[in-house]
């Protein structure tokens, strides 16, 4: 199983400004100042070497669109956030517009930054294209209907070319997705949202974003740790500090770092995805973040380590 | 096992908890906190120097007497924090919440001045 991750921000998308992209340059000339950099590889190997993720990189800015490639001709793909274009235009360069393909499309809620990719959604446009959109939700098809009509769009839904399916799950029912078993366990959020099991040849994914645990809800800790049993990988809504999520951001419906940490060690997982990051963080923030999470699940261990990453546009990783 | 021992010194109520401030331990903490809050005195001093561990349960219970404690214009400040636990606090972001002191004294002498002297007898 490999998970590509096509957008990672929450809420709402966060592009990278000028005023970001002339600090980065800025710290990496001055790094850089007689190191010698006559040639695309030494200035590659620089980059690698003398200069962090935050400043020869970016975390992006594109919402909610986690690819999860089972090895099935099908394309699988979390939430239709603002990553879903840059998903689309990679897939039809992958196998050219002209091959009609089968998307699956798995809906963790349909708030805005989690539908607003779909408008864009290239492979919808084409003839051929056949797209099966799920959801927990009953009223998800009306969501996503609704934004491409006047006055939101200038598309309406009914000339999308493609055949757009809507499936209605059910938690707690395993079902035959694009060569997964998919199983949805509903979250506590603004109008619900819905996580999901993705399973395949032993390996088993977690995508959980848009949820609020509360620390002193023992069954909900307990139920949300069976679901994440044994799991590769969690991919979690780590929005807030956990300071703002009880406190002046309790029931907005967000997680945090430390409540990924401590329910990932409940639950055995292996590797914490750090996702759904809050738009106001710059890369430097995230990257702090993401260091004192790894330090916060090396002092409060007391089984086997947790592998702690932070999702980013653009990022694959192998399960 | 959380052990909890409270003292009132002038306007200042000390509250001394020691053991891991975790799942178990987080509703006898909120009561604790609670009943210190509900008192005369306008300051509450959490005295953790002998607490160990703290999770997400322990911040929560936290929370609400923070809470509690604002709505009716007292302080609730914590004091004596170990490096380890002064650590998850400010990963947590907490330390931005709560007042932090070194110790229970340092705590009484910013907030509760008048009591010191009780405190040092």
């Amino acid at each position: 199983m490999k998970i590509t991750f096509w957008g990672t921000r929450g809420s709402l998308p966060a592009p990278l400004g000028g005023q970001a992209v002339r600090r980065k340059l800025v710290t990496a000339l001055v790094k850089a100042a007689g190191a010698g950099l006559d040639s695309v590889a030494k200035a590659e190997a620089f980059c690698d070497e003398s200069l962090t993720f935050a400043e020869h990189s970016t975390f992006g800015g594109n919402t909610s669109c986690v690819q999860v490639d089972t090895g099935s001709d099908d394309y699988l793909v979390c939430d239709l956030g603002s990553g879903v274009r840059e998903f689309s235009i990679a897939a039809l360069d992958r196998h050219g517009p002209a091959k009609p393909k089968t998307y699956h499309i798995l809906m963790s809620h349909v708030h805005w930054d989690h539908i607003m990719g779909f408008p864009f959604f290239v492979p919808a446009f084409i003839p051929g294209n056949r797209i099966r959109i799920y959801s927990c939700h009953a009223n998800f098809e009306a969501a996503i209907r609704d934004q491409n009509s006047a006055p939101c769009f200038p598309v309406e839904f009914t000339a999308l070319a493609a055949s757009i399916e809507f499936i209605t799950l059910e938690p707690g029912v395993a079902y035959e997705i694009a060569g997964a078993t998919v199983t949805g366990m509903a979250q506590l959020h603004g109008g619900d949202s819905f996580g999901y099991r993705i399973a395949q040849n032993g390996k088993t994914l977690i995508y959980t974003t848009d949820a609020e645990y509360k620390p002193d809800d023992v069954d909900q800790l307990e139920r949300t740790a069976r679901f994440f049993h044994d799991a590769d990988m969690v991919i979690f809504d780590s929005m807030y500090s956990l300071a703002e999520s009880i406190s002046v951001k309790e029931d907005w419906g967000h997680s945090s770092n430390i409540m990924g940490v401590e329910l990932c060690q409940m639950a055995g997982v292996k590797r914490l995805c750090l996702f759904h990051h809050e738009p106001v963080n710059d890369d430097e923030r995230i990257a702090d973040i993401l260091a004192e999470t790894v330090r916060f699940e090396q002092i409060t261990r007391s089984g086997a380590p947790l592998d702690i990453v932070a999702a980013y546009d653009g990022l694959t990783l192998d399960l | 096992m959380v052990t909890f021992e409270r003292a009132i010194y002038g306007g200042g109520a000390v509250l001394k908890v020691s053991g891991r401030l975790d799942t178990a331990a987080a509703e006898p903490l909120k009561e604790a906190l609670l009943t210190a809050v509900s008192t005369s005195a306008t300051a509450v001093i959490l005295d953790m120097s002998d607490v160990v561990d703290i999770n997400s349960a322990g911040f929560r219970s936290m929370t609400i007497a923070f809470r509690a404690a604002e709505s009716a214009n007292k302080t609730l400040a914590v004091a004596g924090l170990r490096p380890r636990v002064l650590e998850i606090f400010t990963i947590s972001r907490f330390n931005l919440l709560f007042p932090a002191y070194g110790d229970a004294r340092d705590a009484l002498k910013a907030l509760a001045p008048e009591g010191l002297a009780a405190y040092d007898a």
